[in-house]
This record gives structure tokens, C-alpha cells and sequence, in this order.
């Protein structure tokens, strides 16, 4: 059974992963949707551990909500990505620089 | 009294609201603005008889508490004691007189009845400047009249210029109220209240409280509060080196130069240090830096006045001069002194600028002097007006200016101070300059060879009554004011509740004077009064007897020429240091292929320095969502970095 | 549940089920009824407003095993928010319908929206604020997409989503954090544990930052604040004025009851934290204002400057501070409101006022709009006495009395130079020539209510002490 610190550490990892699949791919959008995703599968991870290493529920029921919430989120998400495609005609992240300054 | 008061503050910004916001006719507008005005006159010129003749009490009470944060009041008040009974009365009569010319002047501009409208509103904010009763009202005027100002200047909007006129006063401005707004800020500390009387009660106890800003440096803190309010009445009183608005504001119209920008507005930093004088005569130090700035100011913006050919700019440095003059005062605690110069620079003043304008109206809004000449015959009431104002500023024996500048000259002679005697020679050498100067602009818009072109020539003539009226109605205090009214504000007990001063700074002892004429026969005996006397001799020499002269002089000290035109380069330095390094980056960063935003950054007309920098910055905001959630990691690595690993 | 936790749950309740009700109302009513839409979601806003009031709480009471909370702070701050989603609906209505763009989406959305910051006011357990918090910003990046056929607002929607949902991440990880190190998800048992933890201090920190990030991006804080102007400007004007408002109120309850109430114990660390943001965000938003030329663009920055000026409240870690805090929220919002409410008034169909140049010459066009904005602009400038100032004034007032002189002075500063761009529409409106001289159209509720909205700004200012009063007594001061 790997210790808490361990799976602390896998939490700290996966999260690390998403920011740098966030800021290091310029090319696809749904790739940058997954790594939102995978952020907070890291976050779900940290509370997992810690409600399993502390013997209290709450840390697993937040899990239940986040992972609801993800799927509203993805939803909305895979949605204006839609949207943005029938305008834009592509899903490229470098294109998205219309408004800045 | 109480409902007196509101009605003199109160009857100009209905004035200007009504002409300002309800889309009035012209004679509307001037009808409603020139009554309340009048009214507000007329009730300052009562309220001044009550107080002065008839033994009035002095009024301080707070008519409105507008808010209570801990312990510290904000109210809407009023302190009318003698001076600023004087200063109501001063303020509105030129108000009015300027009422009244503008009629004329503006006759054919389409902003008539908006700038009757500014011209009400300012005369508002003003008057609740100089009747506050707590620096929360006083700042509150302070910016107001400030505001109108701009609002002023930049009236022709349309003119370059103009703009860039306006932005300058503002930003110079702005390094002054934010001294004084820390002065204010620096009182409410220590003192724990806004109120003049609560905290000139107090000033006792802080005499010698210390504080430290760099620490281990004990600054009396009465003198960092002074120099910190007198830093705000140097940019609003265009002492050097913040006086770099002032000759600029003359793109304004000419009556708005005649009110706000020599009898009145700048004026108010003189006002405040002379109400501020508890706490002025504790800071030795303070008074010192006055008394340096002013004389600089004195001297050098007079020399300007010798090269200039716009005749409004000539007034304009003049003006400049004159502030010096009254710092000097101020500086050598002779604060009545200071206040009897305002009133008199006022009237003359605001007479010297209303004839400029006069002139400026026959001659086609041309304001180059150097085409201009032989104009008394055209219009006499002008010329003679134009001459009595000059020879109030001169300090020609007997007229209102000879007198409050010889109880200057005076004062700075038996001050006994640290710059005293420095300020005392740049008066002195002041007062040939001025001569000098006012005369050169007398013979070279007066006298000598017409040299306007034909058509200007045959349409030459004095203007309508609205604009001549004002000039002599102007031209009486101008004579008179000085004699009628040295005798109570310097020596009398005049100014004894409303002005402090220690009697070992006080100069003006009354077992001294010995009516009009004996000031003046004291006078004649000394050195001002030669001074100036040499200074028109001269003036008439080079500009009517022998004026191939200047010319030659010109060239033959073409280097000293030259430091004059440049105005000392304070100008150049500001444009060199400020704009021209922000347009040389500019122009690197153009070739970069950025044009369009610092180009459209700057050609907007907004403070180049601050808007290149702001152009800068926002190229950080790409528009690209990686970087700005790069920005956002960034700035969570910052925040860790800093609060868990350090 | 007993009848009394029933109640105080009687406005969310409420607005859950109208919000529904309306949104299948609205599925089966053709277009030409639609107004309907409109009139029962003002009237829901209007219901709850009333229930709002009369349950109004003497003292902070619990709910629903702690997770639920009311107390005198949050019923103020859910009255201003009921009310000014209510504004912003009258504002809205003209402005959609000129565009063909008048459906249901937006007042359904709305209300949802409105529930989730009636929901981040009252939570009282990081669970339930988190909810709060993504039924508010679900609901906005939503209403930002509404706008199908614009490239701008479906740009702004991505971004605008996939930055909120990082920043949710983040603020996630770390409550997940504090989660583990105390044990509890309860705001009240997490502020009881933090002071028995003293050991894992670093730990802790290392929780709040993440913490701290998250409401920082909520807010619009430098440097998490990327989002704000391509949003503000992309979005449809109504929906930026949406956006702009009320959920600042909300944001400003999130911080209260995460960092005041559950980790009050850390104030000297996020104290720190917040004094960092807030000069960043005062000077990042008033210099980088100057230099835009699209005005919505222009207010969004001005509104980060706003919230550095917001933080300096909270930041003095007491309950006078937080009040100034609440004063200035709620000053910025009726501000804010005004402000885009004035950008709808001028817009037509085909032409939107986005430009700093549309409002060349607004004085000659329509004077009383002008006077009506010239206060607007004088008040977030800062200038007595509009309520801006009094909002300004009583932060640095908060400043001064704590100590911290120093930041007082920056923020005076920063102050001074953002008052630069708001003097230039002031320009632009009294002195330039008009370039846009075609007639305002206008209907005349939105006429009555920006003049109400901008005199209300003069009206406050000039009576300072009504609603300082009502700030104050949120925080049992008076």
C-alpha cells in the first residue's frame, strides 16, 4: 500500500502534468480541455488520500461533486468549442488572439 | 449672516448651472451669470462693511457635517474673518468686471454661453475655497478651481496648442496637490482634525514633535507639513519650478487669463500659506524655502517677460514675477504684506489683461506685438487704461502697486533669515525689470510706427462699451486701492484675528508709519523707486528714442538671447527628458512593427510619458490563452516562491 | 431540516424554483410573448428581494449542519445583488431586443447565475462554495457564448472558460489541502483547527496560496486578472455589465468567509499576499487603461484597479476594514453599473458606443447623458463628492488607522494617475466635436433608470453616511 505522501505526491504530479499540457500546446483546444480535466483528476486524487488516510467521508463525497460538476463543466466547454469552430472554422490556440492589449 | 454666506457662494453656481445645463439662450446666459455674480458682489461688498466698519463678528461655524469617519469630521463650513472678506470681495468684483467684458470678447464664439457657465462655476469654487473653514472644503475648492481651469484653458479645443496647454497645467498640477493632499493628509495625523481652528489650537503641542521619513533623520514635523502644503501652492501659484503651466494657459480666452490665471486662481496658494500662518511661523526652515522659491521666481520669470512679443505672454510672465513678489512676503512673514499685493496685482492685473485683450479684439485676434504700434490714437480709453495698470505695476509712486511692492521690499529688507538677503537683492533688481519689461510692451503696442498691415489698420477701433466699461471700472482701484488701504492691512489691526505672526517676524510697526504721504516721501528716498524710474528710462530709450538698439543688442548677446527664449530650458528639459525619451523608444519600438498602438497611444493626446509606458505594458496581454495561463501560473509560482519556500 | 433552517434557505429556495419554472416556460412561449420571460424574472428578483428583507438576520445563525450560514454581511450583500442583477436585466432588455437577440437563455442564465452568488454569499463549507461558485461562473461563460454568431464573444467564452476552470483547479487543490491538513471541510471547524496547527505553518501556506490565486482570479487581481479585458470587451455589452456587477459582491463574500472566517488564524500571511496583489492590481489597471481606445476594454482594466483598491480593505485584517471593503464593493458595482448601463443607452442595433470616440461630443448630442456619465466618471475617478470618492477615501482612512501610511500613499498615487483616463471621455464629451451625430435611440424605462442610476451615485455621495451605516451595521459596528 503506497503511503499518503506517495499518493500526495502522484496529486502533485498529475497537476503539474495539466499546467504544463495547458501552456506548452499552442495547437489544439481540445487538448487544453483534457488537461482541465486532468487537473482536477489531480485534485480528486489529493482528496481521495486524504479522506481515505484520515477515515473521513466528506473528502470522498467533495470527489463526487467535482467529478459532476467536471462533466457540466466539460459539457459547456465542448460546447462553445463548437460554437467557436462554426465562426472560426478551426480550434487552433494560436488563433484565439483577436482581443489583446 | 448664515444665509448671507450661502447666497455668496451659492447665487454663481446657480448661475452656471442654469447657463451650463439647460441649453439657454446667449442673453440668457449672460443675464443669469452677470446677476449672480452681481449679487454675490454685492452681498461679499455688505458682508465686508458688516465685518470691518459696523463691528461685525467674525463667522465660523459648520453648516453641514458631511460625514463622520472615526473621529475625524468632514464638514462643509465657513470662516469669514478679515481676510477672507477681502478676498470674497476681491474675487467677485473681478469676477464681475470680467463677467461683463466677456460679453464682448466672446461675441462671435459658439461656446458663449458654456463659458459663461465656467466662468460662474469657477467663481463658486473659488469662493468656497477662501470662505472654508477646514482643509477638506479648502481642497475640495482647491481642485474645483482647478478643474475649471482646464476646462479653461483647453476652451478652444480645437487648437493644438491648446490641448497640449491643458495637459501640461494638469499633469504640473498634479505633482503640486499631491504635496499638498500628503500635507492634509500629514495634518489629519497629527492633529486629528481638519478644522483651521482645531488645529491652530494645537500647533503649540507639535512645535517640536519630530518624525522620521528616512529613518534616523529627525525632521521637525512642522516644517515637513509646511513645505508639503507650500508645494501645492507652488504649482497652483506657479512658483519655479512648477510655473511651467501658467505662460501656456494663455491659449485660454483672454478674460479667463484676467481671472483665473492672474487675479484670482493663482492667487490662491498665496491665500492658503497667509491662512496657514500658525503654522508657517513655527518653521523657520519653511519660511526660508518660501522665501527663496519666491525671489527666484521674482526675478527670473521677470527676465523672461524682456524677450517675449505675445502680449499676453509678456502679461503672463509678469504675472509669474508678481506671485514671486507675494512669496517673498510670505516668506519673510510679512503674510499682510503678501495679501495687500494680491489684492492691488488683482485689480491691476486683471485691468493689464483685459486692455491686452482689448487690443487683441481691434487688432483681429493678432497677438504678436511686433505688429502692433501707434495704437493710442485709435483707442484712448485702452491706452490710458493700459497706462495706469502699467504704472501700478511698476510701482509707480502713489499708484495701488507702488505700495504693497515697497512694504515688500521693505519686509525682505529688515527680514532676518537664512536667503533674506538674496531674496532682498532679486526684489530690488525685480523692480527694473518690471519697468523695464511693462514699458516695452507699453511703447511697442502704444507708441512707435504702426506696423500692422492696411486692412487691420482701417477697421482699428476702440471696442463697445461692455469691453471699455470693465477697464475703467478696473482702472479706479488700480490708482486708488494702495493709499485707501495700507494704512489698516499693514499697519492696522486689520488682518489681527485672521493672520498670525510672531512679533519678532513682525515688521510693520505702527509707531512707524506716517500717513500716505509720508510713506511715500519715504520712499522717494529709496532705491525701488529709482530702480523703476531707471527701468521706464531705459525702456523709453531702446523701444522709442534709439530702437535700432535692441536689435543690436540682441545680436551682440545672442547667447543670453537665446537662454531667455528657451525659458531657461525648463521647457526643453521636460520635453527632451519626458516626451522626446519616450518618443525616441517610441520610434524603436515603430520600427519593430508596432505602430499602431504606440501611435495610436500617442497621437491620442495623452500624457506621452505614462501612455508609452502603459503601451508597453500591455503588450503582456498577447491575446494568446497560453500565455495568460502562463501569466496565472507565473504568478502562483510567484506567490509560493515567496510566502511558503522564502 | 427543521421549519427554521427552511426559512432561511426561503430566498435561494425561491429563486431555484422560479428559475426552473421560467426556463420551461419560456421553452414552450413564442417569441412575440417573450417580454413575459422578462417580467417573472424581475418579479422573481423582486420576490426574493422582499423575502431577503423581511428574513433579514440580527446575528450570524447556522444551517443545514453548519454548511449554510445567514448573517447581517450576507443579507446586505444579497439585497445590492438581487438588486443590481435587477438593473442589469432593465438595462439588458432594449439593448437585446435591438439585436433579434432577445431569448429567454439570458434571464434563465441570469437567475442561475444570481442563485449561484446568493449561494458563494451564504456558504459556510468549502464544498457548498465551491458549488456556488461554478453554478455562477457555468451560468456566465455560458452567457458570454450567447452571442453564437459573434467571433469576439465565443473567443471571450473560451478564454474566459478555460481560464475559470484553472483557476477552479486551482482553488481546488487548494482547498483539497487544507482538507487534509485539518480534516474538515467546515468553515468553522477549519478556523478551530488552524490555531492547533501551528507546526504544519508551511503546509498551511502552501494550501492558502492556492487559495488566494483562486479568489484572486474571481476577483480579477493582477496577475491573475488576463481574463477580464478580452472578456469585458468580447462579450455582449449586456452580458459584460452582467459580469462587471454582482458577482464582484459575490467574490467579495467568497473572500470574506474563506480567508475571514475559515482562516482568519493566517491573517498575517494572506495579509502579505493581498498587499502584493492589490498594488499590482492598482498599477497594472490604471496604467494599462490609458493607452486603450475601446471603452469597455477601458473599464475593464479600471475595474482591476478597483479591486486592488478593494483588497485594501480586506487586507487590514478588521472589521472596520472589511466594511470599507463592503462600501467599496458595493460603491464599484453602482458604479460599474451606470457605466456599462450608459455604453447600452448609446448602442443601437449595428452600432455598438465600444469606441473611447463615440463619446466625442456627447454633450452637444444629448446634455443630460453627458452630465449623467461626467458624474459616472467623476465618481470612479475618485472625486467629492461623488460615492467613488467616499469609497476611496474610507479604505485609505482604513489604511491610515492600521498602520500601513505607506501603502496608503501608493494608493493615493495610483489614484492620481488612473484619474487620467476617465478626464479623457470627460474631454471627450464636452469638447470635441461629435463624429456620431445620429439620434440616440432609447426607450424611456432605460432613460429614467441610468439618470436614477447616475444621480443615485451623486445622491450616495453626497450622503455618505446612509450607506456607510448599512456597511458598518453588516459588520455589528454601529
Amino acid at each position: 500500500m503506497p503511503t499518503l505522501n506517495e499518493f500526495l505526491m502522484l496529486g502533485a504530479i498529475l497537476f503539474c502534468l495539466s499546467i504544463a499540457g495547458i501552456f506548452l500546446n499552442r495547437k489544439n483546444l481540445i487538448i487544453l480541455l483534457m488537461c482541465i480535466e486532468l487537473m482536477l483528476l489531480a485534485v480528486n486524487m489529493n482528496f481521495i488520500a486524504f479522506s481515505y488516510f484520515s477515515g473521513d467521508i466528506a473528502g470522498q463525497v467533495f470527489v463526487f461533486f467535482i467529478l459532476t460538476v467536471a462533466a457540466a463543466e466539460a459539457a459547456i466547454g465542448l460546447a462553445i468549442l463548437v460554437v467557436l469552430f462554426r465562426n472560426r472554422a478551426t480550434i487552433n490556440v494560436d488563433d484565439l488572439d483577436s482581443m489583446k492589449g | 449672516m448664515q444665509n448671507i454666506y450661502l447666497t455668496i457662494v451659492f447665487a454663481p453656481l446657480v448661475g452656471a448651472v442654469i447657463a451650463g445645463l439647460f441649453g439657454v439662450g446667449r442673453r440668457v446666459a449672460h443675464t443669469v451669470t452677470i446677476a449672480g455674480v452681481g449679487i454675490s458682489f454685492a452681498l461679499s461688498a455688505y458682508a465686508f462693511y458688516k465685518l470691518v466698519f459696523a463691528g461685525g463678528e467674525v463667522f465660523n461655524e459648520t453648516l453641514y457635517t458631511w460625514a463622520v469617519a472615526g473621529n475625524v469630521k468632514l464638514e462643509v463650513g465657513f470662516l469669514v474673518d478679515s481676510l477672507t472678506a477681502l478676498m470674497m470681495v476681491v474675487v467677485t468684483f473681478v469676477s464681475w468686471m470680467v463677467h461683463f467684458y466677456t460679453i464682448g470678447y466672446m461675441r462671435d464664439d459658439p461656446g458663449y454661453q458654456r463659458f459663461f457657465s465656467y466662468i460662474s462655476l469657477f467663481t463658486f469654487s473659488m469662493l468656497m475655497l477662501v470662505m472654508s473653514n477646514n482643509f477638506l472644503q479648502l481642497f475640495f475648492g482647491w481642485e474645483a478651481v482647478g478643474l475649471v481651469s482646464y476646462l479653461l484653458i483647453g476652451f478652444w479645443f480645437t487648437r493644438e496648442t491648446a490641448i497640449y496647454a491643458n495637459l501640461k497645467a494638469f499633469l504640473v498640477n498634479r505633482v503640486g496637490d499631491f504635496g499638498f493632499l500628503l500635507g492634509i493628509a500629514a495634518i489629519l495625523m497629527f492633529f486629528d482634525s481638519l478644522n483651521y481652528t482645531e488645529v491652530f489650537a494645537q500647533v503649540d503641542v507639535h512645535k517640536d514633535t519630530t518624525m522620521q521619513i528616512i529613518s534616523g533623520y529627525d525632521w521637525s514635523v512642522m516644517t515637513v507639513i509646511c513645505i508639503l502644503l507650500f508645494i501645492g501652492a507652488m504649482g497652483k501659484s506657479a512658483q519655479v519650478p512648477l510655473h511651467v503651466w501658467l505662460p501656456d494657459s494663455m491659449e485660454g480666452p483672454t478674460p479667463i487669463s484676467a481671472l483665473i490665471h492672474a487675479a484670482t486662481m493663482v492667487t490662491a496658494g498665496i491665500f492658503m500659506v497667509a491662512r496657514m500662518s500658525p503654522l508657517f511661523e513655527l518653521s523657520e526652515v519653511a519660511l526660508s524655502f518660501v522665501l527663496v522659491i519666491g525671489a527666484i521666481t521674482a526675478l527670473f520669470m521677470g527676465f523672461l517677460g524682456l524677450v517675449q512679443n505675445d502680449i499676453k505672454r509678456v502679461v503672463a510672465y509678469s504675472t509669474l514675477s508678481q506671485l514671486g513678489y507675494m512669496t517673498v512676503a510670505l516668506g519673510a512673514s510679512a503674510y499682510a504684506a503678501g495679501i495687500f499685493h494680491l489684492m492691488t496685482h488683482a485689480f491691476f492685473k486683471a485691468l493689464l489683461f483685459l486692455g491686452a485683450g482689448s487690443v487683441i479684439i481691434a487688432m483681429h485676434h493678432e497677438q504678436d506685438m511686433r505688429k502692433m504700434g501707434g495704437l493710442w490714437k485709435y483707442m484712448p480709453i485702452t491706452y490710458i487704461t493700459a497706462l495706469i495698470g502699467s504704472l501700478a505695476l511698476i510701482g509707480f509712486p502713489g499708484f495701488a502697486g507702488f505700495f504693497s511692492k515697497d512694504a515688500i521690499i521693505e519686509a525682505v529688507h529688515h527680514a532676518d533669515r537664512a536667503g533674506a538677503t538674496f531674496a532682498y537683492y532679486a526684489v530690488l533688481f525685480g523692480v527694473f525689470i518690471t519697468a523695464l519689461y511693462s514699458f516695452r510692451m507699453f511703447f511697442l503696442v502704444f507708441h512707435g510706427k504702426e506696423r500692422m498691415d492696411e486692412h487691420t489698420r482701417s477697421h482699428l477701433h476702440e471696442p463697445s462699451a461692455v469691453v471699455t466699461w470693465p477697464l475703467i471700472m478696473l482702472a479706479i482701484p488700480s490708482v486708488f486701492i494702495g493709499g485707501l488701504t495700507i494704512e489698516a492691512l499693514l499697519y492696522g489691526e486689520y488682518f489681527q484675528n485672521a493672520i498670525f505672526v510672531t512679533p519678532e517676524h513682525n515688521f510693520f510697526n505702527p509707531a512707524d508709519y506716517h500717513g500716505v504721504w509720508g510713506f511715500v516721501v519715504h520712499a522717494l528716498g529709496q532705491p525701488p523707486v529709482w530702480l523703476a524710474g531707471a527701468g521706464f528710462g531705459t525702456a523709453y530709450y531702446l523701444y522709442m528714442s534709439n530702437t535700432e538698439l535692441p536689435g543690436r543688442i540682441k545680436d551682440k548677446l545672442e547667447w543670453l538671447h537665446g537662454i531667455l527664449v528657451d525659458k531657461y530650458g525648463f521647457d526643453r528639459f521636460n520635453e527632451w527628458f519626458f516626451a522626446g525619451g519616450s518618443r525616441g523608444i517610441g520610434s524603436f519600438l515603430w520600427q519593430q512593427g508596432d505602430a499602431k498602438i504606440i501611435d495610436g497611444g500617442l497621437v491620442n493626446g495623452s500624457a506621452k510619458t505614462v501612455n508609452w509606458f502603459s503601451g508597453v505594458i500591455r503588450h503582456m496581454q498577447t491575446g494568446l490563452l497560453y500565455h495568460y495561463a502562463f501569466s496565472m501560473i507565473l504568478g502562483l509560482a510567484l506567490l509560493l516562491g515567496i510566502f511558503v519556500l522564502w | 431540516m427543521t421549519l427554521i433552517e427552511l426559512n432561511m434557505l426561503m430566498p435561494e429556495i425561491i429563486l431555484l424554483s422560479m428559475a426552473s419554472l421560467i426556463l420551461i416556460i419560456d421553452a414552450f412561449l413564442p417569441d412575440d410573448l417573450r417580454d413575459l420571460t422578462y417580467q417573472l424574472s424581475q418579479g422573481t428578483l423582486i420576490g426574493v428581494g422582499l423575502v431577503i428583507f423581511s428574513t433579514y438576520p440580527q446575528q450570524t445563525e447556522l444551517a443545514l449542519h453548519g454548511m449554510f450560514v445567514t448573517d447581517p454581511m450576507g443579507a446586505t450583500l444579497k439585497l445590492f445583488i438581487v438588486g443590481i442583477v435587477f438593473f442589469t436585466f432593465l438595462y439588458s432588455r432594449s439593448y437585446l431586443k435591438e439585436r433579434n437577440f432577445f431569448k429567454g437563455e439570458y434571464f434563465t442564465l441570469g437567475l442561475f447565475a444570481t442563485l449561484g452568488m446568493l449561494i458563494m454569499v451564504s456558504a459556510h463549507n468549502m464544498l457548498v462554495i465551491y458549488l456556488g461558485l461554478e453554478l455562477l461562473s457555468l451560468s456566465l461563460y455560458a452567457m458570454v457564448a450567447m452571442h453564437r454568431d459573434s467571433q469576439s464573444a465565443t473567443e471571450a467564452a473560451m478564454k474566459y472558460f478555460v481560464l475559470g476552470a484553472i483557476a477552479s483547479g486551482i482553488l481546488l487543490y487548494g482547498m483539497s489541502m487544507l482538507y487534509g491538513m485539518t480534516g474538515t471541510l467546515d468553515l468553522n471547524e477549519l478556523s478551530q483547527s488552524l490555531s492547533t496547527l501551528d507546526e504544519y505553518h508551511t503546509a498551511l501556506v502552501f494550501g492558502l496560496v492556492f487559495i488566494v490565486v483562486g479568489l484572486a482570479f474571481k476577483l480579477g487581481a493582477v496577475p491573475f486578472h488576463m481574463w477580464v479585458p478580452d472578456v469585458y470587451q468580447g462579450s455582449p455589452t449586456s452580458v459584460t455589465l452582467f459580469i462587471s456587477s454582482a458577482p464582484k459582491l459575490a467574490a467579495f463574500a467568497m473572500v470574506m468567509r474563506l480567508l475571514v472566517d475559515g482562516m482568519g488564524h493566517l491573517h498575517s500571511d494572506w495579509q502579505d499576499m493581498l498587499i502584493l496583489l492589490s498594488i499590482l492590481s492598482m498599477a497594472i489597471g490604471n496604467i494599462v487603461a490609458i493607452s486603450q481606445t475601446n471603452i469597455k476594454r477601458m473599464l475593464a482594466y479600471s475595474t482591476i484597479s478597483h479591486v486592488g483598491f478593494l483588497l485594501l480593505g480586506i487586507l487590514t485584517a478588521d472589521k472596520a476594514g472589511y466594511a470599507a471593503s463592503m462600501f467599496y464593493v458595493v460603491s464599484y458595482a453602482l458604479m460599474t453599473l451606470g457605466g456599462f448601463g450608459m455604453i447600452l443607452l448609446l448602442s443601437r442595433a449595428g452600432f455598438e458606443a465600444e469606441n473611447i470616440s463615440d463619446y466625442k461630443g456627447l454633450n452637444e448630442r444629448n446634455s443630460w447623458f453627458a452630465f449623467i456619465m461626467l458624474i459616472l466618471m467623476l465618481s470612479m475617478m475618485g472625486v467629492p463628492p461623488m460615492l467613488g470618492f467616499w469609497a476611496k477615501f474610507s479604505v485609505v482612512m482604513q489604511l491610515i488607522n492600521s498602520g500601513m501610511l505607506w501603502l496608503a500613499i501608493v494608493a493615493v498615487l495610483f489614484a492620481v494617475i488612473g484619474a487620467f483616463y476617465y478626464l479623457r471621455i470627460i474631454w471627450m464629451m464636452y469638447f470635441e466635436k461629435p463624429e456620431e451625430t445620429a439620434p440616440i435611440e432609447d426607450t424611456m424605462d432605460m432613460r429614467v433608470a441610468v439618470s436614477a442610476n447616475g444621480l443615485l451615485v451623486l445622491g450616495l455621495g453626497l450622503m455618505p453616511h446612509t450607506l456607510m451605516t448599512i456597511c458598518l451595521s453588516a459588520f455589528s459596528l454601529v
